[in-house]
C-alpha cells in the first residue's frame, strides 16, 4: 500500500493550508555529502546543482552536510561543497563517523536537522542514501519521496517532488506540505553536475555529535573491496548500446554485446530481461537500474516504458530500433528505424565497424 | 527461533500497459505476484530455519485479495500468514505503512514469541521506494542490515549476526546483534520451488486476518492517508518530445546493409562531433 493514490480532497490532515507553528521556523537547503572512504560520491555534487537553484528560488541558503573522522578527508569534502555551490557545510566529526554505519549516522543526522532545522534535505538514492534517509526520515516523522527526477519549488514555496509511479509507468508530483523537513532523493546521474567554481568559499559550521563507540552495537569487520575489472561503468559510458523484449531470447542479446564491443561501448539491457535472468542487474538501464548520460544511447528492441525514458533522457542521441511504430521509444528518441532488431544489429555492427576502422580510411582516428 | 518476512502483493510490472490513445494504466487483467525482491528475503528467513528451527510469519498488508500472496508463501514453506487489512490503511505511503506494519510485528511478537529477525525486501517494483523496511526497523528499535548479499554468520546463543552488505565501491563485513531487520539484495539466493507437503498445507491453511484495532493500532489517524506526510498532488503521462523520432526510411532502403549505412549517415547528420568521438573510442582511446 506504500503506493500512494492522488488526494482525493480536503479532510485530511496533510493537506491542511498552513504550516505548524513548530515547523516556521525551519529554512535553507540542505544536500547530504555522501562519502565512501574519503571518497565523496558524484551524486552529492549534482545535488548540489539542483539545491543552488532551489535555494535561489527560495532566496535561502544551501548548506552541504558533511559527517565523517576528523581529517583532510572531511575538509576537502567541505571544500568541494563550496565549489560546486555551496554557502556552507555542517561538519560532523568524529571517529565512529569513519565509515557508513547507520546507528551513528541517523543518530548524527537526526540531531543536527532538529538542531539547525532546514526546510528541504536532499539525499542521494545510493545504498547508503537510501539506508540513511528511511531511518532520519521515520525517526523525524517527516515525508521522503524517493527517487525523484525532478525537484521545483512551487509559488507557495513548496517542494515539488517528481517522481515515476505506478511501476514507471505514469509521473507523479509529491508534497509534504505539512512536516519539515521536506525530505528527497535523487538518483545517480539524474541530474546535471553543475560547474566547479574552483576557490569558490564558504563558511563552516561544526556540530558535536552525542556519539560514542561502546554504545554502537553494529561493528564494522572488514571492507572488501570490488575487483576492478568486475565494474560496470554504465552509468559514465560514452556509448551506450542496449538490448530489450525485441531480442526475444537470451542467445540474441549477444547481437547487443557485438555492436557494443565495436563500438568500444558499454551495453546494457532493460528491466524484463534482468528479472527473465538473461542479463545481470548491473546492466539495468531505467528508474531501478542504472541512469545514463551517454553522447549515444542505441536502444534495440526496447519499446520506452517510463521507467526506462527517465534513466535514458540525458542522452545527447537516442537512436532507437522497434518493430513497433507505435512504441513509447520513438516519442522519446532522435533517430528511429522501424525494423526487427534481431536482423538489422548484425548489419548495423558490420556497417559501423567498416565506418570506423582505421584502416578503411587515409586519416587516421584522432 | 521466530522470524517475520514482511511481503507485499505487486502488480505484475512486466505486464502494466498504458492506453496509447487516454494514456491511463490498463489494470484490467494484470496478475499479481509477490515483490520479487521479497521472494529473496523469504528464501534467506526459510533457509536460517531450516537450519536452526523455528518459525517463519509472512505478514503483509493490502487488500483482502493479499491473503493470495500470503498462500503463496506458505506454499514455498512459510509457516504462519498473518494480512493486515483495513479501510485505514488505504492510502498510506512509506511513513504510515511502517506505522501499521510495526505495530502488527509487535502484536505478531505477543501471540507467537518476539521475532529474533524481521526480513523485508530490498524494495518493490511498484513504489520503488526502498524507505519500508528502513521504517519499520527504526519503529521497532531494530537494528538495520540492507542489501545484504550474504548471511556469514549466524549465532543464537550470543545472538549474534554477521553480514555482507554491498555498498559503494566493495562490501561491508558487519556484524550486529539480534534483533535485527534485514533487506536481501536480488539473486543472493535461489528461492526454492516448495515441497508438494507445503503446497496441501497451504490450501488448508487459516490465514490470520487482523484489521487495524485486531493490530493493536488505537490511533488510525497514524495509518493511511490521514497518517502520511506526503500528498500526491498530480498524476501524469510525460510529456512527449516536441518532435517524433525521425524515422529511417525503410521503404527507399530496403536491404539491411543499405538501412544500416543510413541509420549511421543520419546519426552523423544529427551530431557533426558524433564521428570522431566514435572513431576514437573504437580505436580504444
Amino acid at each position: 500500500m506504500s503506493e500512494q493514490k492522488p488526494a482525493a480532497g480536503g479532510g485530511r490532515a496533510s493537506m491542511k493550508k498552513e504550516l505548524p507553528e513548530k515547523f516556521r521556523d525551519y529554512r535553507h537547503v540542505w544536500v547530504f555529502i555522501e562519502m565512501e572512504r574519503g571518497v565523496v560520491h558524484p551524486v552529492s555534487f549534482e545535488l548540489l546543482g539542483e539545491g543552488r537553484k532551489l535555494a535561489d528560488r527560495l532566496g535561502v541558503e544551501l548548506a552541504g552536510v558533511v559527517l565523517g573522522a576528523p581529517g583532510e578527508e572531511v575538509q576537502h569534502a567541505a571544500k568541494e561543497s563550496f565549489a560546486y555551490g555551496a554557502d556552507l557545510v555542517y561538519m560532523v566529526e568524529h571517529p565512529t563517523l569513519a565509515d557508513y554505519r547507520n546507528e551513528p549516522y541517523s543518530k548524527a543526522l537526526t540531531d543536527l536537522v532538529n538542531t539547525h532545522k532546514p526546510e528541504i534535505l536532499l539525499l542521494g538514492a545510493t545504498t547508503l542514501g537510501r539506508d540513511l534517509a528511511g531511518s532520519v526520515a521515520t525517526t523525524l516523522l517527516t515525508g521522503l519521496t524517493a527517487d525523484c527526477t525532478e525537484l521545483n519549488v512551487d509559488d507557495d514555496k513548496s517542494l515539488a517532488a517528481t517522481r515515476p509511479t505506478f511501476g514507471g509507468s505514469l509521473l507523479c508530483t509529491i508534497y509534504t506540505l505539512n512536516y519539515r523537513p521536506q525530505m528527497a532523493t535523487v538518483r545517480p546521474r539524474v541530474m546535471r553536475m553543475p560547474e566547479r567554481v574552483e576557490g569558490r568559499e564558504g563558511r563552516i559550521v561544526s556540530f558535536a555529535p552525542d556519539l560514542d563507540e561502546a554504545n554502537i552495537i553494529t561493528k564494522i569487520l572488514r571492507f572488501l573491496p570490488d575487483r576492478d575489472s568486475n565494474k560496470v561503468n554504465l552509468a559514465f559510458a560514452d556509448v551506450v548500446v542496449a538490448g530489450g523484449m525485441g531480442l526475444q531470447n537470451a542467445e540474441n542479446f549477444q547481437l547487443v554485446r557485438n555492436l557494443a564491443a565495436t563500438l568500444g561501448a558499454e551495453y546494457g539491457c532493460s528491466r524484463p530481461l534482468v528479472q527473465k535472468g538473461w542479463v545481470t542487474s548491473d546492466r539495468q538501464i531505467g528508474q531501478t537500474g542504472k541512469t545514463i548520460r551517454p553522447k549515444l544511447y542505441i536502444a534495440a528492441g526496447i519499446s520506452g516504458a517510463i521507467q526506462h525514458r527517465v534513466g535514458v533522457e540525458g542522452a545527447d542521441l537516442i537512436v532507437a530500433i522497434n518493430t513497433d511504430k507505435n512504441a513509447p521509444i520513438f516519442d522519446f528518441a532522435h533517430i528511429g528505424i522501424v525494423t526487427d532488431a534481431m536482423r538489422f544489429l548484425p548489419a548495423l555492427t558490420e556497417a559501423f565497424r567498416k565506418r570506423l576502422s582505421p584502416h578503411s580510411k587515409d586519416r587516421l582516428a584522432g | 527461533m521466530h522470524i517475520v518476512v514482511c511481503i507485499k502483493q505487486v502488480p505484475d510490472s512486466a505486464q502494466i500497459r498504458v492506453h496509447p490513445v487516454t494514456n491511463t494504466i490498463m489494470r484490467q487483467g494484470v496478475p499479481t505476484i509477490i515483490n520479487p525482491y521479497d521472494l529473496f528475503s523469504l528464501e534467506e528467513a526459510l533457509r536460517l530455519r531450516d537450519k536452526f528451527g523455528g518459525e517463519v510469519t509472512v505478514l503483509t498488508m493490502g487488500p483482502p485479495m493479499a491473503s493470495e500472496s500470503l498462500r503463496k508463501a506458505l506454499t514455498i514453506g512459510a509457516d504462519r500468514g498473518v494480512l493486515l487489512t483495513d479501510r485505514f490503511f488505504a492510502g498510506s505511503d512509506t511513513l504510515a505503512t511502517s506505522f501499521a506494519l510495526a505495530q502488527a510485528i509487535r502484536r505478531i511478537g505477543e501471540d507467537f514469541g518476539a521475532p529474533d529477525i524481521v526480513f523485508a525486501g530490498k524494495q518493490t517494483i511498484d513504489g520503488d521506494t526502498a524507505q519500508v523496511g528502513p521504517g519499520v526497523a527504526k519503529r521497532l528499535g531494530l537494528l538495520q542490515l540492507t542489501y545484504v548479499s550474504a548471511i556469514a554468520d549466524f549465532d543464537l546463543n550470543d545472538k549474534s549476526i554477521t553480514i555482507e552488505r554491498r555498498s559503494e565501491g566493495g562490501v561491508q563485513l558487519l556484524k550486529t546483534k539480534l534483533p535485527c531487520l534485514v533487506t536481501m539484495l536480488e539473486g543472493s539466493n535461489v528461492v526454492r520451488r516448495g515441497r508438494i507437503e507445503d503446497a496441501l498445507r497451504a490450501a488448508r491453511a487459516d490465514i490470520i486476518t487482523w484489521s487495524a484495532k485486531d493490530a493493536g493500532i488505537e490511533d488510525v489517524t497514524k495509518c493511511g492517508l490521514r497518517g502520511s506526510p506526503t500528498v500526491v498532488k498530480r498524476v501524469f503521462a510525460p510529456p512527449p518530445r516536441a518532435e517524433k523520432a525521425a524515422l529511417i526510411d525503410t521503404n527507399a532502403h530496403k536491404a539491411a546493409g543499405e538501412m544500416a549505412d543510413a541509420l549511421i549517415e543520419a546519426m552523423f547528420a544529427h551530431t557533426e562531433s558524433l564521428e570522431g568521438d566514435l572513431e576514437k573510442l573504437a580505436a580504444g582511446f
